[in-house]
């Protein structure tokens, strides 16, 4: 996994509580066998009409969202299915980072594991980001700290081990491959 | 004297490999590891890239239920698989599995199902085990006492290479249930009643525990359709205490330990129960006997209100744009929504005994018209068992569709889909847009509520169908 330290770039918003990962990739895409290529599919049903055409008044779809790295979402974002294609389809479209004040257990692992960083915040930053949307933010993973346009800086939340590993770009099962001799003593403790 | 410990806490302390320090989480060592045909591919990828073996291919197990078709023909006769990346995917969980050397399941396997039932039926899922699969309703199998629970791809790799997965301890949250259900109130109206009181979210950081005298009372069945669900709490892992009716029903399954081992393994078993004094990190109560049978308006497991009851009003956008996609007001009487589809099954209640409550209000009469209506037992063994039953013979009779197993209209992934702007009650787990078909509205229930509201053609209370 490649390192992440730093993601400094603009927002797009979307304001739903509760986005399941059902939104964010239908079950119709998830036949693949590779990691590749979902970005398309990407909240397919919100973001396409019955024709494929896209939807204009799609937040994602709007011209000032294009190149936007950083989704603002509302709470509790990626409930749902455990399926890893969520943060696989949201990073193969270009996003870094996801902003939310709660993010489902399965989602947030699985975002971590891919390096798209789960940015934690309060009630009141994540209120003037949904009512701020496209505004260009500086997220520092080493100082775990956003930076909001007027230079106000905001502390998020992230693990010990977890940031470790962004910051490294350390690879979890390289690190579980390490502890093989644990392993090996506590399966032949278990018989 | 020990600390007292609840279950959650003695199923963990039994599976640390490495103690979880500061600067980095607990390897856990993990002891049953199902898996299915949508979310492994990646992780063989990741395998065969770095070079890595299977560890323990004594613990793993593959089926195929997601993107498999159920409609005989397609299964049995050898009419191809519709959906070519379906197909090809099944195909992948063939070659990994003769790769890596893991037992599959294949479609035509008589033992083959959703992976969520597999487990139980073969004994396999027991308690005290660790249970991970790349799927979310493994929560289901902590109906034994065991902690099982959801994981990623990237984690499905981990667990294939290692046995292993690092984690951090989550927080313990008692779900007390008081007094009994009252007759014709079911496990699956307790769920979704538990899911309206503590929110989508409620669970997130948590590892449920289901407690009381009416979660004591219910068969296996029943305390997996509760375990299924917890994920629609947020939380990855809900759990029940072991007891007599679990050693009961695993003991005539055949995977189950034998002889001199079962005695053992029941004497162990019978040591997990959460202690008196333990202590939970958050609790709730609910009182069972003030329940009534429980329908979803909503795109949201936590919108649920009783089938008695009437769409709530909210000035919340979100809670109104959910009410607009599934085409409902509030206010409007619950019992007055219109039904064109009914689908009776998944990893939640298509067990033995949910077809059999679904054919017991369906016997005698015929789907309403304008209704069409889909059973797929959630395994094959389900299946048979219910053809022994004749339960096939009521459903037919009745006018519904008898399928294969597989997980179905559940997701819509092997082609089973509600149409858009149809009227579903479903026995699954999750009504979000789309899930059942892009436009479907779909109404979380019981399967009595779903027979019951297939023979009225609009949402019915069971309990007027009790003979
Ligand atoms: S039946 Fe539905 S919820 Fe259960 S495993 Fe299959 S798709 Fe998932």
């Amino acid at each position: 996994m490649p390192a992440v330290t730093q993601i400094r770039s603009r927002t797009v918003a979307l304001p739903a509580a509760n986005i399941d990962t059902d939104q964010i990739i239908p079950a119709r895409f998830l036949t693949a066998t590779s990691k590749a290529g979902f970005g398309k599919h990407l909240f397919a049903d919100w973001r396409y009409d019955g024709d494929g055409n896209p939807k204009p008044d799609f937040a994602l779809n709007k011209p000032e969202a294009k190149g936007a790295a950083i989704l603002v979402a509302g709470r509790n974002l990626g409930c749902g299915s455990s399926r890893e294609h969520a943060p696989w389809a949201l990073q193969d479209f270009g996003f870094a980072a996801v902003i939310s004040t709660e993010f489902a257990d399965i989602f947030r692992t699985n975002c971590l594991k891919n390096g798209l960083l789960p940015v934690l915040v309060d009630e009141k930053t994540h209120a003037w980001l949904l009512a701020n949307p496209n505004v260009e933010l500086n997220i520092d993973v080493a100082s775990t700290t956003l930076t909001l346009p007027d230079g106000t800086a905001v502390k998020f939340p992230l693990e010990g081990f977890a940031k470790y590993c962004l910051l490294n770009g350390v690879d979890e099962l390289g690190f579980l491959l390490s502890k093989g001799d644990s392993i090996a003593a506590y399966e032949s403790a278990h018989l | 004297m020990t600390t007292p410990r609840t279950l959650f806490q003695k199923v963990w302390d039994d599976h640390v490999v490495v103690p979880e320090t500061a600067d980095t989480p607990a390897v856990l060592f993990i002891d049953l590891h199902l898996t299915h045909e949508v979310t492994t591919p990646q992780a063989y990828t990741e395998l065969r890239n770095r070079g890595l073996k299977l560890r323990r291919p004594d613990l793993t197990l593959a089926t195929m239920d997601h993107s498999t078709p159920t409609r005989t023909e397609q299964v049995f006769g050898g009419v191809p698989i519709a959906v070519d990346s379906a197909a090809k995917q099944v195909k992948q969980l063939e070659i990994n599995a003769q790769e890596f050397g893991v037992e599959l399941f294949n479609l035509q396997d008589s033992r083959r199902g959703i992976v969520h039932i597999i487990g139980p039926e073969l004994g396999l899922t027991q308690p005290g085990k660790t249970i991970v699969c790349g799927d979310s309703h493994t929560s289901t199998h902590g109906a034994f006492g065991a902690l099982a629970f959801g994981i990623g791809t990237t984690e499905v790799g981990h667990v294939l290479a290692t046995q292993c997965l690092l984690q951090r301890k989550p927080k313990t949250f008692a779900i007390n249930v008081v007094n009994h259900l009252p007759a014709g109130v079911t496990a699956k109206d307790l769920i979704l009643a538990i899911i309206g009181k503590i929110g989508v979210s409620g669970g997130t950081g948590y590892v449920l525990e289901y407690r009381g005298a009416a979660i004591e009372a219910m068969s296996m069945d029943e305390r997996m359709t509760i375990c299924n669900m917890s994920i629609e709490a947020g939380a990855r892992a809900g759990m029940i205490a072991p007891d007599a009716t679990t050693f009961e029903y695993l003991k005539a399954t055949p995977r189950a330990p034998k002889g001199a081992d079962w005695e053992k393994a029941v004497a162990r078993w019978s040591r997990l129960p959460t202690d008196a004094g333990a202590v939970f990190d958050r609790s709730v109560e609910i009182d069972a006997a003030s329940l009534v049978p429980m329908v979803t308006y909503g795109t949201h497991p936590g919108m649920v209100a009783p089938v008695t009851g009437s769409v709530p009003a909210s000035g919340d956008a979100v809670f109104e744009k959910a009410l607009k996609y599934m085409g409902l007001a509030a206010g409007q009487v619950i019992s007055d929504v219109p039904v064109q589809n009914v689908f009776v099954g998944s990893c939640t209640n298509g067990r033995l005994s949910d077809l059999r409550k679904a054919a017991n209000v369906l016997r005698g009469h015929k789907l309403a018209s304008g209704v069409k209506m889909l059973v797929v037992p959630g395994s094959q063994s389900v299946k048979r068992a219910a053809e022994a039953e004749g339960l096939d013979q009521v459903f037919k009779a009745a006018g519904a569709e008898w399928r294969e197993s597989g997980c179905s209209m559940c997701l819509g992934m092997n082609g089973d889909l509600v149409p858009a702007g149809h009227y579903s009650v479903s026995t699954s787990n999750r009504n979000f847009e789309g899930r059942q078909g892009q436009g479907a509205r779909t109404l979380l229930a019981s399967p009595e509520t779903a027979a019951a509201s297939a023979i009225r053609g609009r949402v019915t209370d069971p309990r007027e169908f009790t003979h």
